[in-house]
């Protein structure tokens, strides 16, 4: 199984909540246990956009048990009638091998995945930024050797990069630190927000020069939160930025 | 029988303004602006898993190439089926 894994270096490992956590996207071959027309693979892909039910595999990081996923789109590609290549967007932690399974079962005549490549993990896809280790390693040898960092410069994205599909909200000098402490984001911090944003929904909070500071839950929406002159609109979940590195400026020390 | 649903990352966002107030040169910086060591301890790389080796395995190379402590991965791709990690 190849393509898109986003590695976070040092530091950048605590946005890795969030991608783990992100949607996914798959190009598959997937190998029919018996001749079947394309027309009924469509219909049958067809049927399974929208939430299904899945049991992890056997072999499976997590509990067994019967859960819901979200699938985006099921594309068929092409297909020669036993094997079939297929598009997929699918929810974090839709197991592709037990997809295929099931659409065999669907079928009537079973199926195994036979080939997989991932080609999306968030905001991360199959594009000019993607490298593989040796380009990795000749890029950290010219800096090493001939003190040339262009290239890590331009491979190396910073961690803000795994938190692109998230909703954003943007917040003052003076509420930064209190954030880093693992304080909860009140109202009068704020300077700016994305639309959309619904109680519960995963945000993620920016200095406004753009420095992620951590990953938090919004309280309220959007439109509640330009309202609110008081009162808490978003639960810190996980600090990104550490401490100090903006003035202490709340009152009350621990 | 299902309702479609839009992938999040097709989710069109715009930003909104509550209130305005210039943030300080003095501290922080632009995430680009970082010198090239911090840059890469704040890093995350875009990398195209190759078939044999676990996400597990990558990532540990990926730590040795570019001498670092601490690195992690952002969801399992499975090793590739022939390398006997995975059921058939």
């Amino acid at each position: 199984m190849t393509g898109v894994l986003p590695i976070a270096l040092e530091e950048a490992t605590k946005v890795i909540q969030a991608l783990l956590l992100s949607g996914k996207e798959y190009v598959c071959v997937m190998r029919l246990h018996a001749q079947v027309p394309e027309e009924r693979v469509k219909a049958v892909l067809e049927e399974f956009c929208g939430t299904i039910y899945q049991r992890p595999p056997i072999r499976a990081s997590v509990k067994r048990r019967l859960r819901t996923r979200k699938i985006y789109y099921l594309t068929l590609l092409e297909s020669d009638g036993k094997s079939v290549l297929f598009n997929v967007g699918c929810e974090a932690g839709t197991y592709i091998r037990k997809l295929c399974y099931d659409l065999g079962e669907a079928l009537g005549c079973g199926a195994h995945m036979r080939e997989l490549r991932r080609t999306r993990a968030g905001p991360f896809i199959e594009d000019d930024s993607l490298v593989t280790l040796h380009h990795l390693s000749y890029m950290f040898t010219l800096w090493q050797e001939n003190h040339d960092e262009t290239l890590l410069r331009k491979f190396i994205y910073p961690m803000e990069k795994a938190l692109e599909i998230l909703p954003k909200m943007y917040i003052r000098d003076s509420a930064v630190d209190a954030v880093c402490h693992g304080a909860h984001l009140a109202a009068p911090g704020v300077l700016s927000l994305e639309t959309g944003i619904k109680p519960n929904d995963a945000v993620a909070v920016f200095t406004q020069k753009g420095e992620a500071v951590a990953l938090a839950r919004a309280l309220a929406s959007t439109e509640e939160i330009l309202r609110m002159d008081h009162g808490l609109v978003a639960k810190t979940q996980r600090v990104l930025m550490p401490r100090g590195v903006y003035p202490k400026m709340w009152r009350g020390s621990p | 029988m299902t309702t479609k649903i839009a992938p999040p990352w097709e989710t069109k966002r715009s930003l909104v303004v509550k209130a305005e107030e210039e943030t300080s040169p003095r501290y922080g910086h632009k995430p680009e602006e970082h010198p090239i060591q911090e840059h890469i301890q704040h890093g995350i790389i875009n990398l195209d898993k190759p078939p044999g080796p676990s996400s597990h395995e990558v990532t540990a190379w990926v730590k040795r190439i570019l001498h670092l402590k601490q690195a992690g991965h952002g969801g399992t791709l499975e090793a590739s089926d022939s390398a006997g990690e995975t059921p058939r």
